[in-house]
């Protein structure tokens, strides 16, 4: 058995030296590869604070992943094609500047978090699963049947967004880019779990009642996860239309909204680097058993089921068991 | 007479055909101990959960210090200064001892929105939450998980956390159930002197407890106030005897 | 707009509502009775689709293709909930969401492993085929007309087996008391396989019948599972009623909704931004109808409350 935190830095390690490694072998497509892992993993940990700090179950969280991508696809296209985004009554352009982009999208998905979480919140359990996947679906036929940026067939970017001082173009920086995002989110939730805030979340999944007894308002609590969450989901969002340069409505898709669960899954439920850790197994997976077989789906399957029928707290929790008892 | 801290006017609960409370009033002033007893099904907890805010009622008022509080959420009466214990603990059972401690702190403290510090780090709660510990005798089990603490040690982290609140009032809803003798022994004491800081309105079905520690005994059945008054005078009470004590 | 085209569009809103019935009712029980969350509900839906199409285009008959749809779906149906499905019942929301979704990317990669990418099609007998007159002057397809009413004898069957049989007193019984079911010494786990086949067959019906009007390929239960989803919470989790009257409100939003937003738009906007906005508005027209129903009752209308 080891401890958490030495998993934690060895996960740390893997992030940074597989691709300076795979820079120095050049191997751009292993760096693009983590790049994929690595901005799963954003949206991921986005995802954990709902799911396993505030014990309700989000099966909509493409919702905020693909709203990130429109966010940036819609700035990016009307920048490209000089074409102005809003006239009336302020003008407003596109733009192709990443920071700008990033902190519309976090507004945006934080705004479309609080709506979906005020109705939804009001629900919990099964509804609450079954109305997020809803509002998830309710995107996705949104954006396919809006012609105007593209139906189904989505919005393509020619070139990837600018960020000062890099070329983004050359895999390993805009990887960096990514990997420092991560490690941002990473700390401020590693703060965040020790907060006040945190401490009350997560005893607001244990128990409603004593929550309210020592005078947290418990729907407000929920609310203000589900925002940051979406928030944090939505930015990831962004990153990925950037490495792909092109988003569509299967971004809102619910397999990718399933998918981010199988990752906290994966990695082990509520630990701070479990959505990590699971991404990186899971793009792994992905790349392994994809190339040898087309069904790739049917081995992810059945490993799923695995994990769930077999193995509790995943990888995390297979290697840190005493850990956890002993914390 | 002084103004009451607590007081309950004529509240009433009905579910469905059930009247689980009737016209129900009580009050509970400065260093008292004031018991509702009864037989199961009389709406002991119904009415806990109505002054508490976890039930609404469907007529009658609560007030607090003066304050008309019928309207309001649990968590405001619980700031206002409300402090419950639940009669089947309801604590974060993943986390240790201190952390369970610690967010009544934080409750009270009204510092609900802080993102950043670590709360265990901030001495202000983390001293509050010790000393409350200190004082129901849990201090040195701080950094147990909570779910490994026995059944009697988990009834006084109910007390503790409810003394990190500050209240202006205490209520408890059978705090001694499924202690052991001793374990009754500790915590009447423990309550005798713990009226000094805030009133009690105690739910509790040891009557051994009760007569010791009671100023004054409120008998409710089937959902009515059937007797009050000073623990001497409950006693010999002939109606109390036939509702509750089975003397009749 | 003329007084058939709405009639006509009330009869497909009625007919894809009965179809989403069949869906939901199954997904329902379920839920009621055995306290599951069942994703995999769309893959028995796809299973009755293609074993349909293969079935009928062997053999021919389209009776033919329907009986082996119900059997199929019914058979995988009690398979899986007696090898997996049953550890289940027991586990939180959680473990019931993700081994049903993994049962969905097993299913759904076995289906494209064993029939291809390609989509199959499925006709409807000749017998049903071309269009009747009903009253008012109103051309409407005959097999639609058939399912509407085939569909409507189904839930009014599943109706009197619930309320009037012995299996119905158990399920409800099922619903309310889990530990009164066997105390009455019902055999559990066979009733609850029996349920849980039960849906899967009424799944397997519905895919093989839709599987005539549309084209049958892997993924199509997905979207039907999510409004079958969008149903019972409108209706309210358990309550078959309510997923009847759940379905067809969804049916007839989506259906009316496709054509009148746009037409309604376009009084005070030219044609295409009309039709663009119209369209996207009704694609969120039930999701803004289940928001509307949970915030006035957040179980659903026929829920029970908590």
């Amino acid at each position: 058995m080891i401890k958490e935190r030495h998993l934690n830095i060895f996960v740390l390690g893997l992030l940074i030296f597989v691709p300076i490694f795979a820079y120095w072998n050049d191997q751009p497509f292993t760096i693009t590869l983590m790049t994929r892992a690595v901005i799963f993993a954003i949206a991921a940990v986005g995802l954990n604070l709902a799911l396993g700090i505030g014990g309700f179950i989000s099966f909509g969280h493409a919702a905020f992943f693909g709203l990130g991508g429109y966010v940036m696809g819609i700035l990016a296209w009307h920048s490209q094609n000089y074409v102005t985004l809003v006239e009336w009554p302020i003008l407003i352009e596109g733009t192709k500047s990443m920071p700008i982009i990033w902190i519309i999208t976090i507004a945006a998905s934080a705004l479309l978090a609080a709506i979906i979480g005020m109705i939804s919140l009001k629900t919990t359990g099964v509804y609450f699963i079954m109305i997020t996947l809803a509002f998830a679906q309710m995107m996705y036929y949104f954006s396919t049947s809006w012609s105007a940026y593209g139906g189904e067939d989505g919005l393509s970017i020619y070139v990837r967004n600018n960020f000062p001082g890099l070329n983004t173009l050359d895999p390993i920086q805009f990887f960096s880019i990514c990997c420092v995002i991560l490690l941002i989110v990473l700390f401020f939730m590693g703060r965040l779990i020790k907060s006040p805030f945190g401490l009350a979340l997560n005893a607001s999944r244990q128990s409603r009642q004593r929550i309210e007894a020592v005078g947290f308002d418990f729907h407000k609590l929920q609310l203000t996860a589900f925002i940051l969450s979406g928030a944090i989901t939505g930015l990831s969002g962004a990153l990925f239309a950037d490495l792909n340069r092109f988003v569509s409505p299967s971004m809102f898709s619910w397999q990718l909204s399933g998918e981010f669960i199988v990752f906290i899954i994966i990695g082990g439920v509520g630990r701070l680097f479990g959505p990590v850790i699971g991404a990186l197994i899971f793009v792994w997976l992905e790349h392994l058993i994809g190339g040898i077989s087309d069904y790739w789906h049917i081995f992810l399957g059945f490993i799923l089921l695995a994990i769930v029928l077999f193995g509790k707290g995943g990888i995390t929790g297979l290697l840190c068991q005493k850990d956890a008892q002993h914390e | 007479m002084s103004n009451p801290i607590l007081e309950a006017n004529k509240l009433c609960k009905t579910f469905g055909s059930l009247v689980a409370v009737q016209d129900v009033s009580i009050d509970i002033h400065k260093d008292e101990i004031h018991a509702v007893i009864g037989p199961n099904g009389a709406g002991k907890s119904t009415l806990i959960s109505q002054i508490c805010g976890s039930l609404s009622s469907d007529k009658g008022s609560v007030f607090l210090l003066g304050r008309d509080i019928t309207n309001l959420p649990t968590e405001k009466r619980a700031s206002l200064g409300i402090g419950r214990t639940f009669q089947i603990s309801a604590l974060a059972k993943e986390d240790t001892v201190l952390e369970n401690a610690i967010l009544g702190s934080v409750g009270a403290s009204g510092k609900h929105w802080r993102f950043f510090n670590p709360v265990l780090k901030n001495s202000i709660l983390r001293d509050e939450a010790e000393s409350c510990l200190e004082l129901v005798g849990l201090k040195d089990l701080i950094n147990l998980k909570t779910a490994t603490l026995s059944h009697g040690q988990l009834r006084l982290l109910e007390v503790a956390i409810a003394l990190t609140l500050k209240p202006k009032v205490f209520i408890m809803d059978e705090p001694m159930a499924g202690l052991g003798s001793d374990g009754t022994k500790q915590l009447t004491e423990f309550l005798d002197k713990l009226r000094e800081r805030a009133p009690i309105l105690l739910v509790e079905h040891d009557m051994d407890a009760v007569f010791a520690l009671a100023n004054r005994i409120t008998v409710l059945d089937y959902g009515r106030v059937i007797a009050s008054d000073n623990a001497s005078s409950i006693k010999k009470d002939p109606e109390v005897q036939k509702a509750y004590l089975g003397e009749g | 707009m003329s007084f058939v085209l709405i009639a006509e569009q009330i009869l497909n809103g009625l007919q894809f509502g009965i179809m989403l019935f069949l869906m939901s009712a199954g997904l329902t029980l379920i839920f009621g009775v055995m306290g599951l969350i069942n994703l995999a509900h769309g893959s028995l839906y796809m299973i009755g689709a293609f074993v349909a199409a293969a079935v009928a285009s062997a053999t021919g008959s389209f009776i033919l293709a329907l009986v082996a749809a119900l059997s199929a779906a019914a058979l995988a149906g009690a398979i899986v909930e007696i090898t997996i499905i049953r550890k289940l019942y027991n586990r939180n929301h959680l473990d019931q969401v993700l081994a049903t979704f993994a049962l969905i990317l097993i299913f759904s990669e076995g289906t494209r492993w064993v029939f291809g990418s390609f989509p199959l099609y499925l006709d409807a007998p000749s017998y049903l085929q071309g269009a009747v007159t009903l009253p008012g002057g109103i051309q409407y397809p005959l097999y639609r007309i058939t399912l509407i009413f085939f569909g409507l004898i189904i839930g009014l069957g599943l109706g009197l087996l619930i309320t009037k049989t012995r299996l119905g007193v158990q399920i409800r019984a099922g619903e309310n008391d889990r530990e009164m079911v066997s105390a009455l010494g019902v055999n559990i786990s066979k009733l609850y396989t029996f349920i849980f086949a039960l849906g899967a067959a009424l799944a397997g019906l519905a895919g093989a019948l839709v599987g005539a009007i549309q084209s049958v390929e892997v993924g199509m239960g997905e979207p039907v599972l999510i409004l079958a989803f969008v149903v019972i919470v409108i209706g309210g989790i358990g309550s078959v009623k309510g997923a009847l009257i759940g379905s067809i409100l969804v049916g007839l939003t989506d259906t009316l909704g496709g054509i009148f937003l746009p037409k309604f738009f376009s009084f005070f906007m030219d044609l295409a931004t009309a039709t663009n906005v119209g369209s996207s508005i009704a694609s969120m027209s039930i999701y803004i109808l289940m928001s509307i129903v949970l915030v006035w009752r957040p179980t659903g209308l026929f829920g029970q409350k908590v």
